[in-house]
């Protein structure tokens, strides 16, 4: 065999840690985080990026990725985010969101970024379920959908109804690429890390807020196996969540196409 | 530099842009909007961040945010505000970046109104927020000192990598006085080596105010107090009027502070030796130079705009060696040096011990006058 014959097919990424997460077997969060180390290796901006980690699963996002983090109070990380961005607005910065830190505690300040065309990109991660804290009902928990804290099923009579933020914030003028994909095939997490690729070079180029929103999978909350997981996620989730471009401002488009 | 008239919310962000300030975030709130409004103008023409943020909540954590950055930033808001800004507050003291915050104080509890008052003064003083802090607390008494005392603020933030307050009163932020400017200091834009400013060639580096291994958490926690011995040791700062012979003192801080200034001028020209204790650092409490004059004092008369939180700070170092009598006014009211006047006369007159009651003994006078039916 010679030299010529040996290709790494596959290793990890710089841009992560080398050490063992915490997260449940099966879960999408490693997934999620992989695509952002691939991609912000790609752009060679590793040395240029700094996060903002939540509250929930992802809480100790900072030790997995191996570049700048802050961890932020509960829902705040938007707003953190721009605080960084405005001082630093050389550098990127994004924010890393569960649904019950977005879409709960975090919804306001995640609007107030949008609709002021923040110079950030956030991405979230929509699993129906607060992980962290053992599955409780999130805004995104689906009618009828049992959790810890909806035992007989999300009664959209008295817990009200989902919130599909990707099409709520594409409605707002300063959100410039709003886009939902899923991470339960590996043709979706192809699709999912163009998505992450083009909310960064939204950012670089200026063109204003990026948000990806990327259905997951809570094996151990769900009480399903990895395998059903992905089921339950196309099964349930799509037809609720369905995947797609909410908003690509023409300046978008042109970065999205170039990406593609 | 020439004396100008300026408004005390005006002078102290144009006093935080002479000191270097890189980015602001704010919520607009009486009595401190015109902080604001002169930020929104006076910022960008710089070149300079500012952002009216969607609330106290998001206008704290940018703050947050930019504090990683270890450059220089700031909020201001008024009491309601900050009661929301106290979650930030907390986090921003856990991580140890460095951040000032203007709190220009009205009537309360609740909405309350937007008159001067100083019924914030335990829950800035002496926290508000959870887990266990102190920050560092600066009270002018005049737009002169509210503009020395600003870039200080950032200075001390700096130093000691914490936050900084600047606790005033609707008051001093809405009166026009003749004061000086400092000149322009250069704005630093240079991250320390702690911030997250990330850079070819270096390491990682990560912020948060998490310890999710308690011993670890502990060891911060005695970090943090043995940083606040030396903040106590260092950083206390009064003023102090007629002190050297006096038998009575009074204490005030801030407008009440001045306030009582008049009176006790007023009691010396009647040869009453009486003096007047202005803590300008609420926290570190002037402790020291207290200690010292309750060993002599005949009567302590604390005043204050609201119901006697300061009080408790003076009663718990005159440890009954003096009886400590109270003038408050709250809700919003300004009392007039006549009132204080009177209650220099009384204290005069009294003969209770150094176990008065002092605020009991205010609150019957309250009910029997202004306060009937209460």
């Amino acid at each position: 065999m010679t030299d010529t014959d040996v290709k790494v097919v596959y290793k990890r990424p710089i841009g992560l840690t080398d050490i063992t997460t915490h997260y449940c077997p099966g879960c999408t969060h490693g997934v999620a985080h992989r695509l952002i180390a691939e991609v912000l290796e790609e752009m060679g901006e590793l040395r240029n990026t700094i996060g903002v980690a939540p509250v929930g699963c992802a809480v100790f996002a900072y030790n997995y990725f191996d570049f700048d983090f802050v961890e932020a109070a509960h829902g705040r990380a938007p707003a953190m985010a721009t605080g960084i961005k405005r001082t630093l607005p050389d550098r990127l910065v994004f924010t890393y969101q569960g649904d019950g830190d977005l879409a709960s505690m975090g919804m306001g300040e995640t609007v107030a970024a949008a609709a002021r065309g923040e110079q950030i990109s956030i991405f979230f991660i929509n699993n129906t379920n607060y992980g962290m804290t053992g599955g409780q009902m999130a805004p995104t928990t689906l009618p009828g959908q049992k959790t810890s804290s909806s035992p007989l099923g999300r009664d959209v009579e008295t817990q009200g109804y989902p919130i599909r933020t990707a099409e709520m914030l594409a409605t707002l003028d300063g959100a410039s690429f709003v886009v939902r994909r899923s991470l339960h095939d590996a043709r979706s997490i192809r699709n999912a890390k163009r998505a992450i690729r083009t909310a960064f070079e939204v950012q670089r180029a200026g063109l204003g807020f990026s948000m990806v929103e990327l259905l997951s999978i809570c094996p151990t909350n769900w009480g399903l196996n990895a395998p059903k997981s992905r089921e339950w996620l196309k099964d349930h989730m799509l037809p609720y969540y369905p995947v797609g471009d909410f908003k690509v401002s023409e300046e978008a488009e042109r970065v999205m196409k170039e990406v593609r | 530099m020439a004396k100008e008239m300026i408004k005390g919310n005006v002078a102290v962000a144009e006093a935080a842009v002479r000191a270097g300030l890189v980015s602001y975030f704010g919520y607009p709130i009486t009595p401190q909007t015109e902080l604001l409004e002169y930020l929104s103008a006076r910022m960008p023409e710089l070149g300079r961040a500012f952002v009216q943020a969607e609330s106290e909540l998001g206008a704290i954590n940018m703050v947050y945010g930019a504090a990683c950055t270890g450059l220089r930033t700031m909020s201001s808001s008024s009491s309601p505000g900050v009661s929301l800004m106290t979650e930030g507050i907390s986090y921003i003291y856990g991580t140890e970046v460095p951040a000032v915050l203007v709190d220009v104080m009205r009537g309360g509890p609740g909405l309350g109104n937007i008159s001067p008052s100083q019924a914030d003064y335990t829950q800035v003083v002496h926290g508000g927020g959870h887990g266990e802090y102190h920050l560092i607390v600066l009270a002018p008494a005049s737009v002169q000192e509210a503009i020395d005392l600003t870039a200080e603020a950032f200075d001390l933030a700096e130093k000691y990598r914490t936050v900084a307050v600047i606790l005033m009163d609707g008051f001093l932020g809405q009166m026009m006085e003749p004061a000086v400017l400092p000149p322009f200091k250069p704005v630093n834009m240079e991250s320390p080596d702690y911030a997250v400013a990330p850079k070819e060639g270096r390491e990682k580096r990560f912020l948060s105010s998490i310890n999710i291994d308690a011993p670890a958490q502990e060891r911060l926690n005695i970090h943090q107090m043995r940083k606040w011995e030396e903040i106590t040791r260092n950083e206390v700062r009064y003023e102090g009027y007629f002190l050297d012979d006096a038998e009575y003192v009074v204490v005030g801080f801030g407008t009440c502070g001045r306030i009582a200034l008049t009176a006790v001028r007023e009691a010396r020209e009647k040869g009453i030796k009486i003096g007047l204790l202005r803590p300008v650092s609420l926290s570190p409490y002037p402790t020291e130079i207290l200690d010292k004059l309750a060993e002599r004092a005949k009567g302590f008369l604390v005043v204050e705009m609201n119901n006697g939180q300061m009080l408790e700070d003076v009663v718990s170092v005159v440890a009954r060696r003096a009886p400590v009598h109270f003038y408050g006014r709250m809700g919003g009211m300004v009392p007039y040096p006549d009132e204080i006047s009177q209650a220099i006369d009384e204290m005069i007159e009294s003969d209770a011990g150094p176990e008065l009651d002092g605020r009991a003994k205010w609150l019957k006078h309250m009910r029997e006058t202004i306060g009937q039916g209460a």
